[in-house]
């Protein structure tokens, strides 16, 4: 199993696609897989502040809900509208428009604590 | 072929091996491993509800109680009455504690004047076969129990295309097999018990037979299945059909500190017939009314509701939610949930707590959904 190389990667497997200062969040197809169908998500707004490795909102399949962690600290600038009614797309294309939510990114610094597209792929075995 | 046995002992079914070659995620349920999801519970769901849906559900416990005496014994052990039962004739029924507390729910066929079979939940299977084996041995009743649930293995095609699908391996006459019977006959060459019974809110079947044969009888349906759009369906499917169907599910609805009034099916308890386990606490709930009540519920706002979420009416915590999904069939977001009967009114609003925030339902007619019939 092969992930995009450009991206950074959370253990609870969430990826960042950073472009200076600003990024792009969302989940892998690894925990996209596990979860099964995707039917809901409980998004920030624009503005929230999120922390490196906390939870910062929800997503749920049909059996199960889980949480969201965020891989990097800043401020939400845009979410995902098309989640709200589609949330199937994370499902479909986790990496692309499964996309969750654009952050201003706090501390670039941080996304040296993330793994690169090998380490992911490995640690997903 | 090396027997893995994973850390618990879980046991398998006979089509275990089928459904790992499937690509079934399989999870613990009621000490079995069983298939959760094979590609999509949402895809597995729409298949029942338009084409056919195949269950494993060899878990379930089959207890066979035969004699002269068969029948006064299950008429004692059950809130029902097997004795109206004709011959190839089935009946939903519960079995009680003395106190009126659900044991478990379950479909009792009768196969025979002297002759039953008692279908109940796998988690129960040894419960129910010890509280008929005591009231047998307390009653001393002309009759024997015999649990032939390793023996036999369930298979079931569900959907709106089940008769056809069977219609294809069987000489047997479908159309004249109603809702709730059973025949005894041969599919694809395979001795079974066929009964026109499920737990999904469509029409469907369920097919006992013996072990041995379990994985040529699947494989047969799968391949005549194969053009009427058949998909093999695990429990996650099972579940929403049967919330989406409002039906209750053992662990979730029902429970010892449950009584079949609460859940609606006093219709269930026969009262009249003559003297039962669980009756004089049964009688009094009749006469009272039930003081709580299970009642179907559909979001107004935007969160999905859930087992165990509290339920609120006027700030205050009155319930819990018995079992939650967003529903596949309706898109809707619906739930059942246990309140105090004198708060049940269909448009009645009440709060679902969602991660220590309310969030609107409403009270609506159960069940969510009800097939279409011809």
């Amino acid at each position: 199993m092969s992930y995009p190389d450009d991206l950074r990667y959370s253990k609870e497997h969430e990826w960042v696609r950073a472009d200076g200062s600003q990024s792009t969040i969302g989940i892998t197809s690894f925990a996209a897989d596990e979860l099964g169908d995707i039917v809901f998500l409980e998004l920030p707004e624009t503005g929230a502040t999120l922390k490196q490795f906390a939870t910062f909102g929800v997503v749920e399949s049909v059996k199960a809900v889980s949480d969201l962690f965020a891989p990097v600290s800043g401020t939400v600038t845009e979410v995902n509208e098309a989640l709200r009614d589609s949330p199937e797309l994370l499902n479909s294309d986790p990496f692309g428009e499964g996309w969750i939510a654009r952050v201003e990114l706090a501390d670039p610094s941080e996304l040296d604590a993330l793994m690169d597209a090998e380490a992911y792929a490995a640690e997903t075995g | 072929m090396t027997a893995a046995t994973t850390p618990t002992e879980l046991r398998r079914t006979p089509l275990y091996e089928l459904h790992r070659e499937l690509g079934a995620r399989l999870v613990p349920f009621a000490g079995y491993e069983m298939p959760v999801q094979y590609a999509s519970i949402l895809e597995e769901h729409r298949a029942v509800r338009t084409a056919v849906g195949l269950f494993d559900l060899s878990h379930m416990g089959e207890i066979d109680a035969r004699g002269p005496a068969a029948v006064d014994l299950l008429r004692h052990a059950l809130v029902s009455d097997p004795a109206a039962l004709e011959i190839g004739g089935a009946q939903y029924s519960m079995a009680c504690e003395p106190d009126g507390g659900v044991i478990d729910d379950l479909i009792v066929y009768r196969l025979g004047p002297e002759r039953f079979m008692v279908v109940c939940n796998a988690s129960n299977r040894e419960t129910v076969a010890a509280h008929l084996a005591t009231l047998l041995e307390e009653g001393q009743y002309e009759a024997t129990l015999d649990d032939r649930s390793e023996a036999i293995a369930l298979i079931a095609p569900q959907g709106p295309r089940a008769a056809e699908l069977l219609g294809g391996l069987t000489d047997m006459d479908l159309d004249g097999l109603a809702n709730y019977h059973s025949a005894e006959g041969t599919v694809a060459g395979i001795e079974c018990l066929v009964a026109r019974t499920g737990y999904t809110g469509e029409d469907g079947f369920e097919l006992f037979c013996d072990a041995a044969r379990a994985r040529d009888l699947w494989v047969a349906l799968t391949e005549r299945g194969g053009d009427l759009g058949l998909r093999p369906c695990g429990l996650g499917a099972r579940d929403t059909l049967r919330l989406e169907a409002g039906m209750p599910l053992y662990g979730n609805e029902l429970d010892r500190d449950t009584n079949p009034y609460e859940v609606n099916f006093g219709r269930v308890v026969k009262l009249d017939k003559g003297d039962f386990v669980g009756r004089d606490a049964l009688a009094a709930v009749a006469e009272a009314g039930p003081r709580r009540r299970l009642i179907g519920l559909e979001m107004i706002d935007n969160a999905i509701p859930r087992a165990g979420y509290g339920v609120r009416r006027d700030g205050s915590t009155v319930g819990r939610v018995t079992s939650g999904t967003l529903s596949p069939t309706l898109g809707t977001k619906i739930a059942m949930a246990m309140v105090p009967a004198e708060l049940w009114g269909i448009g009645n609003e009440f709060e679902v707590v969602v991660r220590d925030r309310p969030y609107r339902s409403q009270q609506v007619k159960l069940p969510f959904y009800r097939r279409q019939r011809d």
